[in-house]
C-alpha cells in the first residue's frame, strides 16, 4: 500500500504517454489510452475535469480568481458538451445551499469559490459536512478582506479548517485536473460521504497556463461511475434530514462525522491506488523530495513546493543537505505521514501562506507541531510565513528559510520560531 | 389513529453509541412523531363531538393543527392520544356540536 | 375551481405528535399546504423556525414527505438546488415521475434574512412554490419583531415602554416584492379560509415556474390570544381588510374576497394581547397610524384589482 508517501529523488516533467497503448508498469497488465496534451490554466483545467466527471448540478457565483472556472463551464453548457444543470445563483451562500439541496437529491455536484465567497459560505460549509453531502468545491485561494486583496494566499481555507471538509492542496495544473477527478470518488465513497475542497493558489496557479495531460472521456468514466447515493430525498422512501438534535444526540452524530473524515485518509490511498495506473502519474497523501539524507527541509502546501524544489536542487549542488515535503492532504491532517517523513531531519521549516492571528504559530505549523509531539520527535521546527496577499515567494526567500533551518539544525536553538519572509522591515 | 405503545420510547431507543447513529442525524422513519403522546398536554378540557348534530362539514378536520380529528366516510372522531385541547374545532364548528368538556 | 374539503386527500403527510403549541397557526398552514398535492410527490424544504424545530425533533419527525432543513435563510436556495437536481434526474431518466418542490419558510426566514435567496430563486425561474407562513414576528426565538410585524405590535424587541409603544414601522409587502420578479403567480391567504388557501397552493404548484403564497398564520403564544381563537383571528384579519385576499396572475391583480362592509379594526386588535396597549389614550397616534395603514392598503389593493372603491 504505497500511496501514503510518494518519494521522489528526481523530478521530471510528466511526459504524456505516446503511442496508441502503453503498459504503465511492467507486469501490471493494464493498458491505458493515450492522453491528450493541452495548454490550460488552473481554472480551465478544473472546469475540464468537471466536464469529464458528468456532474449533475453546478451552482456557482463568480469571484476573482475563480471566474474562469465558471465561465469555461458555462461555455461547455451553452455548447451542449455537458448536460449539467448550471444554476447561476445570486451569492456564494446560495451557491453552496443549492449544492447541498442537489447533493441530498442524489446527483453529483460541484461548485467553486474564493476568499470572500468561502467566508460568506462559512455557516453552510458546516451544514454541508454535517448533512454528509459529497460536494466537490474548487477554491481559488485568495486573501481575505479587509483591506481587500484579490491575490493569492491561504487565509480563506485556513479560516475554515474546522468545518469538516476534506482539504486537498494542489501544486500545478496537472494536479488540479487529477485531484478534481479523484475528489469526486473520495467524496462519494460510502465510508466517507463528506465534501472535499480542492485548493489552488489564486492567480499563481489559477491563471498560469501549463502543459496538461488529459485523459480520454471513457477512461474517466471507467474510473468514476455515476454517483450512487445512499441517503437521499426519494419520494419512495421519505426521510427527514437536518432536524433538531438536542444535547442527547448531537455529540454522537458529530463524533461519527469525525470518524468519517479520518476514514477519508484510507479512502484517499485506495482512490489514488486506482487512479494512478490509469493516469500514469503518482499521487498519495504527501510527497517528499530528496528527504532521505536531508538535514533540513521545508514543509509546504500548494505551488510554493515547486519553488522550494528548485531552491533545494540549487542548495544541494552547493553541498547543503536539504529536502522538501509537500502535503497534498491538509484535512484530515496526515500526522503519521509527516512524522515518518521528518524522522531523519534535524530541522523543519513550515512555510505557509496565512497568518493565524494571535496563535503561537500558523495553522499548518501548529498542526505539524502536534504531529511531531505525538511521535516524540526531536526535530526542531520553525514557521515561515510568506506570500501573504499575493506577495511573490522568490527563490531567494526560500533560500533564506532553508539556511535558517540548517542553522537551527546545527545549533539546536530556535531563535525565531515564527519568521515573516518577504515583508519590508 | 393511536400507535401501539412500545415498551421503550423511540427517544430512548435512539440513544445509541456514536457508530450506530443514523448518518448525519437523518430520521428514516417518516411520521415517527405519531408515537409521542401530545395528548398529555391537555389541561382540563377535551373536545367531545355530538355525532347526532354533526353534519360532516369537515371543518374541524381541516383546521385541527394537531391532525387529531380523524376523518372517515361516515364520521369524524377525535384522536385523544394527540389532541392538545386547543379548542379551535369547538370554536369553528358551524353547528356547535363539539363541546370542550372537563376531564 | 375552489377545492372543497371533501375533495381533499385524507392522507396525512404531516403527522400528529409534533411539538407546536396548541392552536398553532403555522401548524395548520404546514398541514394544509401538503393537502394541495396534485398526484405528484412533494419534496419539502424548510427554513429554521417554529415549524422546523418543533416538527423534526430528533428522532421524532412529523413529516411523511422527503424533507430537508439546512439553514435559516436558504430555504429558497436549497429548493433551487433540489429542483435543478430533479430536473437533471428526469432528463437522464434516473427517475420516472416529476416531483413538486415546496419551500416552506416563516416570515423571519422570508421577509428578512431569506429575502435574497427568495429573490434569486424567483428571478432564475425555478419550478417551485414558496409558502411563507406569517406569524408576524420571530416567534421561535422568543417573539422578536421582524419585517412582517405590523405597526403598533408589541414584541420583545419592540416592546411597550414609557417612550415607545410597540413597533413603529409598517409591515413589508411580500406579494409586491414577489410580483416585481415577474412571476406567474403570487397570492395571499389565511388559515381562516382553508379552501381558499389550499386552492391557492394547488394553483401555485401547478404553475410552471416559481410561485409565492403568503399565508397569515396567527400564533396564540406570540399574539397573546386564546388558542381557540386562531381561526377566528385569521378570518377577522380578512373581514377588517387588514389582510386583503388577492392573487397576482401574470402581473394582473384579482381580488378574491371583496369586503363590502369592513368590520372595525378594533374587533381584530382587542382579541390580541400584543395590541392591548393600544386601548389606552396614550396610544392614540399608533391607533390612527394603524387605521391609516389599513385603509390606504385596502384602497391600493382595490385599485390594483380594478375594483370600485367602496
Amino acid at each position: 500500500m504505497a500511496r501514503r508517501i510518494i518519494k521522489r529523488d528526481y523530478y521530471k516533467a510528466t511526459a504524456p504517454p505516446f503511442g496508441p497503448n502503453i503498459t504503465p508498469y511492467p507486469g501490471e497488465g493494464m493498458t491505458v489510452q493515450r492522453q491528450d496534451l493541452v495548454g490550460y490554466n488552473g481554472d480551465e483545467a478544473v472546469a475540464f475535469a468537471v466536464k469529464q466527471c458528468k456532474v449533475g448540478v453546478v451552482a456557482a457565483y463568480p469571484i476573482t480568481p475563480q471566474t474562469i472556472m465558471v465561465e469555461a463551464f458555462s461555455q461547455y453548457v451553452a455548447d451542449g458538451e455537458v448536460d449539467t444543470e448550471f444554476v447561476c445563483v445570486e451569492s456564494e451562500h446560495s451557491a453552496i445551499s443549492a449544492c447541498v439541496g442537489s447533493s441530498l437529491v442524489g446527483v453529483r455536484v460541484f461548485t467553486a469559490t474564493a476568499s470572500q465567497g468561502v467566508a460568506l459560505m462559512h455557516e453552510v460549509l458546516y451544514a454541508a459536512s454535517g448533512l454528509r453531502c459529497p460536494i466537490v468545491m474548487a477554491v481559488a485561494n485568495r486573501a481575505l478582506s479587509a483591506p481587500i486583496n484579490i491575490h493569492g494566499d491561504h487565509s480563506d481555507m485556513m479560516g475554515s479548517r474546522d468545518c469538516g471538509w476534506i482539504q486537498i492542496y494542489v501544486e500545478n495544473v496537472q494536479e488540479a485536473y487529477d485531484w478534481t477527478i479523484m475528489a469526486f470518488k473520495i467524496a462519494e465513497d460510502p465510508a466517507v460521504q463528506l465534501p472535499v475542497s480542492i485548493n489552488l493558489d489564486g492567480f499563481t496557479l489559477t491563471h498560469s497556463m501549463e502543459n496538461l495531460n488529459v485523459m480520454k472521456d471513457d477512461e474517466v468514466a471507467k474510473f468514476l461511475p455515476p454517483r450512487k447515493a445512499y441517503v437521499k430525498l426519494d419520494p419512495d422512501h421519505p426521510i427527514t434530514l437536518g432536524g433538531l438534535a438536542l444535547p442527547e444526540y448531537y455529540f454522537e452524530i458529530k463524533r461519527q462525522q469525525e470518524e468519517a473524515i479520518r476514514m477519508a485518509h484510507k479512502v484517499i490511498e485506495s482512490v489514488a491506488e486506482e487512479y494512478c495506473p490509469r493516469a500514469c502519474r503518482e499521487y498519495g497523501i504527501i510527497e517528499t523530495f530528496m528527504i532521505d539524507d536531508a538535514e533540513a527541509a521545508i514543509l509546504t502546501l500548494g505551488s510554493t513546493a515547486g519553488t522550494a524544489r528548485h531552491v533545494a536542487r540549487s542548495l544541494r549542488s552547493r553541498g547543503k543537505k536539504v529536502g522538501v515535503i509537500k502535503l497534498w492532504l491538509y484535512r484530515p491532517f496526515p500526522a503519521a505521514e509527516v512524522a515518518a517523513a521528518v524522522s531523519g531531519l534535524k530541522a523543519l521549516a513550515v512555510v505557509e501562506r496565512a497568518i493565524s492571528f494571535g496563535a503561537p504559530m500558523g495553522a499548518v505549523a501548529s498542526d505539524t507541531a502536534v504531529a511531531l509531539r505525538q511521535s516524540d520527535s526531536k526535530v526542531k521546527m520553525l514557521n515561515a510565513i510568506c506570500g501573504i496577499g499575493g506577495r511573490d515567494i522568490s527563490p531567494d526567500d526560500l533560500e533564506d528559510v532553508f539556511n535558517k533551518a540548517l542553522e537551527v539544525g546545527e545549533t539546536g536553538v530556535v531563535k525565531e520560531p515564527v519568521m515573516y519572509v518577504g515583508v519590508r522591515e | 389513529m393511536t400507535e401501539a405503545k412500545k415498551t421503550e420510547s423511540l427517544a430512548e431507543r435512539m440513544r445509541l453509541p456514536w457508530n450506530c447513529m443514523p448518518i448525519g442525524g437523518a430520521m428514516f422513519e417518516p411520521g415517527s412523531s405519531t408515537e409521542y403522546k401530545t395528548g398529555d398536554w391537555r389541561i382540563q378540557k377535551k373536545p367531545v363531538i355530538d355525532h347526532n348534530k354533526c353534519i360532516l362539514c369537515l371543518i374541524c378536520w381541516i383546521v385541527c393543527p394537531d391532525v387529531s380529528i380523524y376523518r372517515s366516510e361516515k364520521t369524524v372522531e377525535v384522536d385523544y392520544y394527540h389532541c392538545k385541547g386547543c379548542g379551535v374545532c369547538s370554536n369553528e364548528c358551524p353547528v356547535k356540536c363539539i363541546d370542550m368538556v372537563g376531564e | 375551481m375552489v377545492l372543497s374539503l371533501k375533495e381533499l386527500t385524507t392522507v396525512e403527510n404531516f403527522a400528529p405528535g409534533h411539538r407546536l403549541c396548541p392552536g398553532c397557526g403555522p401548524a395548520m398552514a404546514a398541514r394544509m399546504c401538503l393537502k394541495a398535492e396534485r398526484g405528484r410527490p412533494i419534496v419539502l424544504t424548510n427554513a429554521t423556525g417554529c415549524v422546523e424545530v418543533s416538527s423534526t425533533l430528533f428522532p421524532y419527525t412529523a413529516w411523511k414527505v422527503p424533507y430537508v432543513h439546512s439553514l435559516f435563510e436558504n430555504a429558497a436556495a436549497t429548493a433551487s438546488g433540489i429542483e435543478a437536481a430533479f430536473k437533471y434526474m428526469l432528463k437522464n431518466k434516473l427517475i420516472e415521475k416529476p416531483v413538486d418542490v415546496i419551500a416552506l419558510g416563516g416570515d423571519g426566514g422570508t421577509f428578512d434574512i431569506g429575502l435574497q435567496a427568495l429573490s434569486g430563486a424567483l428571478e432564475r425561474g425555478h419550478d417551485f412554490t414558496y409558502v411563507c407562513y406569517d406569524n408576524e414576528a420571530y416567534m421561535n426565538t422568543g417573539i422578536q419583531r421582524s419585517g412582517a410585524t405590523p405597526r403598533g405590535a408589541a414584541t420583545t424587541t419592540s416592546p411597550v415602554g414609557r417612550l415607545i409603544l410597540g413597533k413603529r414601522q409598517q409591515k413589508k409587502d411580500l406579494i409586491a416584492i414577489a410580483a416585481a420578479h415577474h412571476i406567474e403567480y403570487a397570492a395571499t391567504a389565511t388559515v381562516g379560509f382553508p379552501n381558499d388557501y389550499i386552492t391557492k397552493v394547488r394553483k401555485a404548484i401547478e404553475v410552471d415556474g416559481p410561485a409565492v403564497v403568503h399565508v397569515l398564520a396567527p400564533c396564540p403564544l406570540g399574539w397573546r390570544s386564546n388558542p381557540s381563537d386562531t381561526i377566528r383571528l385569521a378570518k377577522l384579519a380578512v373581514q377588517t381588510t387588514i389582510w386583503p385576499l388577492y392573487e397576482v396572475e401574470k402581473g394582473s391583480y384579482k381580488l378574491n374576497m371583496k369586503i363590502m362592509k369592513p368590520l372595525p379594526v378594533e374587533e381584530y386588535l382587542k382579541l390580541q394581547g400584543r395590541f392591548s396597549h393600544l386601548m389606552t389614550p396614550q396610544a392614540k397616534d399608533e391607533v390612527e397610524g394603524i387605521h391609516r395603514d389599513v385603509q390606504e392598503n385596502w384602497k391600493r389593493i382595490l385599485k390594483l384589482c380594478g375594483e370600485a372603491q367602496s
